[in-house]
């Protein structure tokens, strides 16, 4: 955990309620989830209930509340991605990494999420790993575009 | 940058920066829209940028936004020829450096190929695909940079705010944007004037306007070509709508999932601000204005008007019911007026060029262009910019380039999980808010869905519903258990698990959650149900009665007719 990027983060909102969520996507974009004690400090800083704050955590897709693997697998499930073959893309990937959405592996290599349009329907079905986008990808293509992580 | 304190020295600045622009100076534009980027544009632009570097050239290459065309991406536009590439890779590059841009030729390979005839087209304007579009809007992404308010103002921007703010008082400005009868692009084609009227007559003094840049429908991403391509535009009608309404404080609610859109905002903004167009007494007019952006971190209910207000106040985006619209009681209670990226984006174009102007495009009662995002099985996933009016097949046909594989078309979708589906037999209908409407299927935000022979709607219909049953926020009963309870049915049918008087429970279920709900999504949720319900009802009795699916494409009953 990087102490020092997420007190700066805390500093430049210090008792700003109404910057709560975005406080919190700015820690989560750095750490790439939200522990507890992070939370607390959150809710200290900005002057917000802790209660409220575990609400939105738990509220939002995008937060957190365990660590993720080292690297990210989003399968987007738009509509144009579904009647592409989304599904299928989504079969392939459970099945090479032996996780579903919303897991992380045992070895913390990766994390699947599915995720909502991307706004890029020519590239679907699309998965992204990290900030790699792989596009127009068929099921038979997964084992190779998941090779090259560690 | 220094501060512009008047109109005559906002002109004299467009003036110096038109002087230092050189029409003859080579400038590659490469479109960084999502979709392009999402094909690797990335690799293109860094390779571009280094062939440069290595040759010492005195070229501008510059990431545009979205220029329309998302099939053929990665493009490049060699200006001032305006030589249009389609499909380019990082190798092409060195060869477009020296054939093109040095020695003025064409690479026919890279040129754009009609798919019938053969034929050859160069220039942007000469590609069917752009010439028989409006582009108002949206044909400026492809000229400039982005991430330049010099740009924005050399093409003229900024003057139809200057001449609102300085030229006109608010309730002329008002009066404008209702006499070009303006209707709200985000889905419901309320009247944007008469929107803003209630918020500028609501008794309390400080007032909010909003730019909802949420876009979470599924298939739809013209706002966000529009915003990152373009940001000021959609600033410039924010402002002008602030003055009229009698706003000083305006708010930018948007995706957090889309960076490149994050970062011209927050350069459009810094930019917009050193020049003294946000901020106090702008332009000597004692005006002020400030503009926040705020995020979704994903849940598609925040884009809902009161749910969105709730998120910028730092509180979970739950609805509230709307006794009170929120264009009178808002954030903080506050007066709130709310529009989407496209209308705002409309404004500066009213005002600059006049409501008759505006009038003179579109249907009697839809007017000016509509963008729309073209997705699923379409030739073209694309966005468009057209004329309200003009006939769903030269959109599906003319634009999207029809339907792939040779497969026919079997009916479109319209605005997301929300929205409607009409039959391919209702193609030759215009685009036009009320027409859509009558016909079941509500225009939404402009995105289009193809759907192909070999889709059961039974499916989509699950789909859909599958879908909102994760995004509704919970807090009333009747979209929480009423999706699932719809879902369960749908799921059921797919499997072969249907059983008489599903379809009736269903109406039933549809009709209640309708009447009921809390908020504008959950009393949409039925839509496309009961659309697909109404053109497609023998395919829903067929998966019950035959346990058969028409398209061939629910797995599990391909399996059952197999045994």
């Amino acid at each position: 955990m990087d102490k020092d990027a997420i007190d700066k983060i805390l500093d430049k909102y210090q008792g700003q309620a109404g910057s709560l969520i975005r406080v919190m996507m700015e820690i989560q974009e750095e750490e790439h989830w939200l522990p507890r004690e992070v939370l607390v400090k959150i809710s200290e800083k900005l002057g917000v209930p802790f209660s409220r704050v575990l609400r939105i955590a738990s509220y939002y897709k995008t937060f957190s509340l365990t660590p993720k693997g080292r690297h990210e697998i989003q399968i987007c499930t738009g509509t144009a991605c579904h009647i592409r073959g989304a599904q299928r893309v989504l079969d392939a990937v459970e099945e090479l990494t032996g996780i579903k959405p919303g897991e992380t592996d045992l070895d913390q290599k990766f994390s699947l999420e599915t995720v909502n349009c991307q706004g890029c329907c020519t590239c679907g079905p699309l998965i992204k790993v990290d900030e790699q986008t792989h596009s127009r990808i068929s099921p038979a293509e997964i084992a190779d575009a998941l090779k090259k992580y560690d | 940058m220094t501060r512009i304190n008047s109109v005559a020295e906002l002109e004299e600045l467009r003036k110096g920066i038109l002087s230092k622009k050189d029409p003859d100076k080579p400038c590659i534009a490469i479109c960084a829209g999502i979709s392009c980027l999402g094909l690797g544009n990335g690799d293109v632009i860094s390779a571009f940028k280094e062939e440069i570097r290595k040759q010492s050239l005195e070229v501008e290459v510059i990431a545009t936004g979205c220029h329309g065309f998302c099939e053929k991406g990665p493009i490049v536009v060699i200006n001032p020829e305006e030589i249009c590439y389609l499909e380019v890779k990082p190798e092409d590059v060195p060869e477009i450096i020296s054939q093109t841009v040095i020695e003025k030729k064409v690479i026919n390979r890279l040129v754009y190929t009609d798919p019938l005839s053969g034929e050859k087209a160069t220039h942007m304007s000469e590609i069917p695909f752009y010439k028989n579009q409006m582009r108002v809007l949206i044909g400026h992404n492809s000229k400039i940079n982005p991430k330049s308010i010099d740009d924005y103002l050399a093409m003229g921007g900024y003057s139809a705010f200057a001449k609102a703010l300085l030229g006109m008082s608010p309730v002329q400005v008002l009066d404008e944007i209702k006499k070009a009868n303006l209707r709200g692009r985000g889905g419901g084609g309320f009247p944007a004037g008469s929107k803003w009227e209630t918020t500028r007559n609501a008794p309390e003094e400080v007032k909010y306007v909003i730019v909802n840049a949420h876009e979470g429908e599924p298939g739809a991403f013209m706002d966000r070509a529009l915003f990152q391509g373009n940001p000021h535009s959609v600033l410039e009608g924010l402002m002008i709508g602030a003055y009229a309404i009698g706003s000083h404080q305006g708010f930018i609610y948007t995706r957090h999932d889309t960076p490149e859109l994050r970062k011209n905002l927050d350069i459009a903004l810094a930019q917009a601000e050193e020049y003294g167009l946000l901020g106090k007494n702008i332009l000597g007019s004692g005006f002020d204005f400030k503009v926040e952006v705020h995020f979704d971190v994903g849940i598609f209910v925040s884009g809902e008007s009161s749910a969105l207000m709730r998120s910028i106040e730092g509180k979970a985006p739950e609805p509230r019911p709307k006794y009170i619209r929120t264009s009178v009681s808002g954030i903080w209670d506050r007066p709130s007026n709310l529009n989407n990226v496209e209308t705002w984006a409309n404004v500066p174009l009213i005002i600059g060029r006049g409501s008759e102007w505006y009038n003179s495009i579109g249907t009697e009662r839809s007017k000016g262009t509509k963008l729309i995002s073209l997705s699923g099985h379409v030739c073209n996933s694309a966005v468009v910019e057209v004329p309200m009016g003009t006939s769903l097949r030269d959109i599906v046909y003319d634009f999207g380039g029809g339907i792939p594989n040779g497969k026919k078309l079997k009916a479109i979708h319209f605005g997301g999980p929300m929205g409607g589906t009409i039959p391919e037999s209702l193609i030759d209908n215009p685009l036009d808010f009320d027409v859509l409407s009558k016909l079941g299927a509500s225009m939404g935000a402009g995105d289009m869905l193809m759907m192909d022979e070999d889709t059961c709607l039974v499916e989509v219909a699950r789909y859909f519903l599958d879908f909102l049953s994760g995004e509704s926020c919970g807090k009333c009963v009747p979209c929480r258990e009423g999706i699932r309870q719809m879902l369960n049915i749908l799921t059921n049918m797919t499997k072969g698990k249907g059983v008489e008087g599903d379809i009736e429970l269903l109406e039933e279920l549809s009709e209640v959650i309708g009447e009921a709900a809390l908020c504008s999504l959950g009393r949409s949720v039925q839509k496309p149900l009961l659309s697909m319900l109404k053109h497609f009802r023998d395919e829903f009795e067929a998966h019950i009665k035959e346990q058969r699916c028409p398209a061939h494409s629910c797995k599990e009953l391909i399996a059952l007719e197999g045994a």
